[in-house]
């Protein structure tokens, strides 16, 4: 069987499987469709928390942003698991308690204030809705590697999928097929990993392998790495080198916006009771580990066969020869993702060797000239490519890869029928039911959140197909909205007193600073050439505009804090709203309004 | 049977506020072991650690890689279970 055919089964197999699950789990009622009827077991929805989470960024960046960075990287893989503690103590169980359908319910109702749930849907969709594009984005370049048809085709075909079990099954369709693809994506990220790590260092687990000794060399696996990528001229893998504060704000930031992420917050809203939710955190970091404690593994273990491929006689040896990257079969992989575009070669100094090494460091320049090098041959490796390419880099069976492409593709689609949720859910209940027709049967909005689910599906592909040529740059933008007003509206409701003029004014300061300072580093809307700073000499010391959302939320609570002290206490009803939000007593009424 | 065990505890002295203020205390011991793993240890106080060697490497680059996440796990894991046990203590718990 050829390789298409085996990832047209997996592929296939996977879709199949998301479908009936959708048949099955049809929402009846509005309940159904936001919070699945509350009826989720906390096991269940840490799962579907987990891959809900881990987007195509997860599954196939990650890895490859910390294998070619090491250390400094370690950024992600604190800040996007450090996020479900504050979830877990400060947000889920009293929004659970609360027992309402969506996040800006909550803050509407707690400072008592349509302006302020207006604020709150609207950085709800901004953040959403760019966090989506991404996601749509990731489909259409897994199609089009692994089923060689065209991005276009594949993006629609993905479309087409979310559509069938989303807008059916609402917040119970997709919490069902969110755990079969957490069960995909999971097998599909390890297996290869411990092969890998298996051959490298003789650990079957990759975590630890990580930490082990590489079996060639007989040193532990990270000193090799960091001998063999500083004898090329690249910074030691595992040393630090950028700027610590700036590390510091980022990791914060991504916490911060991790924990004020709509989609996620939401799922708490799923489970049963008060300590269902508080387990259920704890559940959804476990499946989430999973992955993250291998991620690091991958990007190691990668990087050094990767150097070691170009590099077969040693780093001070020959390089490897262009006849035998178009000869030997261990080398085919870079002849599949040459074609893509995401990987190129060129040998510049016509010796019939592709040299890669780090030809900014002078004692590489040194080097090169008395071996007569011309510059990196290496030309274009896209980082993006690693977790996909990484089977084949490590020779590992074609069923591997059929897994992986079917991998990648559930982290994608499940991150996007979560996001899609949130901005149904926010256009039905927030703006329809909230704003503008109070009346409205259960009925209604329950067509009215199919028909906000399809719209948002739709105008999701259409910039999928035509991406803004930011959609890499509007990340930083969903996490510092999320980080800038969501959460802190939402802590502060809660745990503190402050009144409507307080959140309003705050989550407006917050989302104002913190957007003006992504558009002055990124560009205004993130036009070309419109930024006055850039992130390598950004506006406020080292703070990069990527950092700022754990600014951006200082801000709000800072100025939040400040106007409600000047204005009026918040009335009694308000006070027994939050009284009754912080103890579980009572949750179970709420399953039934 | 839960309002008999809520108006017990109100009886010994327990009330909403002392339930919420055992639960701020631990909030706060807990966030004060996640920011000391994650930025501590991780980031800030990797130097300190250097001496202390990890599979090629150093503690601090373990606690940034995994440690830290092991850490976030186990306190998510402790406070749920901590707090299901002040909720019984103060007669809050769910019926």
């Amino acid at each position: 069987m050829d390789q298409f055919t085996i990832n047209l089964l997996f592929v296939g197999a996977s879709f199949a499987l998301y479908i009936g699950i959708a048949i099955w789990a049809r929402a009846g009622s509005t309940s159904e469709f936001y919070a699945a009827g509350r009826g989720v077991h906390p096991v269940t929805n840490g799962m579907a928390t987990a891959a809900d989470w881990m987007s195509a960024a997860s599954f196939i960046s990650m890895a490859g942003l910390i294998a070619f960075t090491g250390y400094d990287n370690s950024t992600f893989l604190m800040g996007w698991t450090g996020g479900y503690v504050l979830l877990a103590l400060l947000l889920a169980p009293y929004l659970r308690k609360f027992g309402k359908y969506t996040v800006s319910e909550f803050i509407g109702d707690r400072f008592y204030s349509p302006t302020a749930r207006l604020v709150a849907v609207i950085s709800l969709l901004v953040a959403s809705i760019t966090y989506v594009i991404g996601q749509m984005t990731g489909v259409g370049v897994a199609f089009g590697r692994f089923l060689e048809v065209s991005n276009e085709v594949g993006l629609l075909i993905g479309a087409v999928v979310v559509f069938a079990y989303a807008v059916f099954g609402g917040m119970k369709g997709v919490t069902y097929t969110q755990v079969a693809q957490y069960v995909v994506l999971i097998m599909a990220y390890t297996i290869p990993a411990v092969f890998i790590s298996l051959q490298l260092t003789g650990n079957p687990i990759p975590g630890l392998g990580l930490f082990g000794t590489d079996l060639e060399s007989g040193l532990p696996l990270l000193q090799k790495l960091d001998q063999i990528v500083a004898e090329l001229g690249f910074r030691e893998y595992t040393m630090h080198h950028g700027d610590t504060f700036n590390m510091v704000l980022f990791t914060l930031s991504l916490m911060i916006g991790t924990a004020g992420l709509p989609h996620v917050i939401m799922r708490f809203f799923t489970v049963p009771r008060v300590a269902d939710a508080r387990w259920s955190a704890g559940w959804a970091l476990v499946f989430i580990a999973l992955l993250y404690l291998t991620a690091p593994a991958v990007g190691a273990m990668a990087r050094l066969n990767i150097t070691e491929q170009f590099w077969p006689n040693g780093t001070s040896g020959e390089a490897v020869s262009v006849e035998q990257i178009a000869t030997d079969p261990a080398y085919d992989w870079m002849q599949t993702w040459q074609q893509t575009g995401l990987l190129g070669w060129e040998d510049k100094n016509g010796d019939g060797r592709i040299q890669y090494y780090n030809d900014a460091s002078p004692a590489m320049q040194e080097r090169a000239a008395t071996e007569g090098w011309e510059g990196n041959e290496l030309t274009n490796f896209n980082q993006d490519i690693l977790v996909l390419a990484n089977p084949e880099i490590a020779n590992l069976p074609g069923w591997v890869i059929g897994l992986v492409a079917a991998g990648g593709l559930a982290a994608a689609l499940s991150t996007a029928a979560g996001l899609l949720l949130a901005i149904s859910s926010a256009v039905s209940h927030d703006l329809i039911k909230g704003q503008w027709n109070p009346g409205i049967s259960e009925k209604g909005e329950l067509l009215s959140a199919r028909i906000a689910m399809a719209v948002a599906i739709v105008v999701a592909t259409y910039l999928g197909l035509n991406p803004p040529g930011f959609a890499a740059q509007t990340v930083a933008l969903a996490f510092g909205l999320a980080a800038a007003s969501i959460f802190p509206a939402l802590m502060m409701g809660i745990f503190t007193k402050v009144n409507n003029y307080g959140a309003v004014a705050g989550m407006l300061a917050g989302l104002i600073v913190t957007v003006i300072y992504i558009f002055l580093h990124k560009g205004w809307f993130f036009i070309p050439d419109t930024n006055s700073f850039t992130d390598a000499d950004p506006l406020l010391g080292t703070i990069k505009s990527t950092s700022f959302g754990a600014v951006g939320a200082l801000i709000n609570f800072a100025v939040a804090f400040t106007v409600s002290k000047m204005t009026a206490a918040i009335p009694q009803e308000i006070e027994e709203l939050v009284e009754s939000v912080r103890v579980p007593r009572g949750a179970g009424v709420a399953q039934d309004h | 049977m839960a309002d008999q065990t809520s108006q017990k505890a109100q009886a010994a002295g327990k009330s909403d506020a002392g339930y919420w203020a055992a639960n701020v205390r631990i909030i706060l011991v807990s966030l004060v072991i996640w920011a000391l793993c994650s930025f501590g240890f991780g980031i800030l106080l990797r130097p300190m650690l250097s001496g202390i060697p990890v599979g090629g490497t150093d503690l601090g680059f373990w606690f940034a890689q995994q440690g830290s996440i092991l850490v976030f796990l186990a306190l998510i894991f402790f406070y749920a279970w901590r707090m299901n046990k002040l909720d019984r203590e103060f007669g809050v718990e769910e019926e």
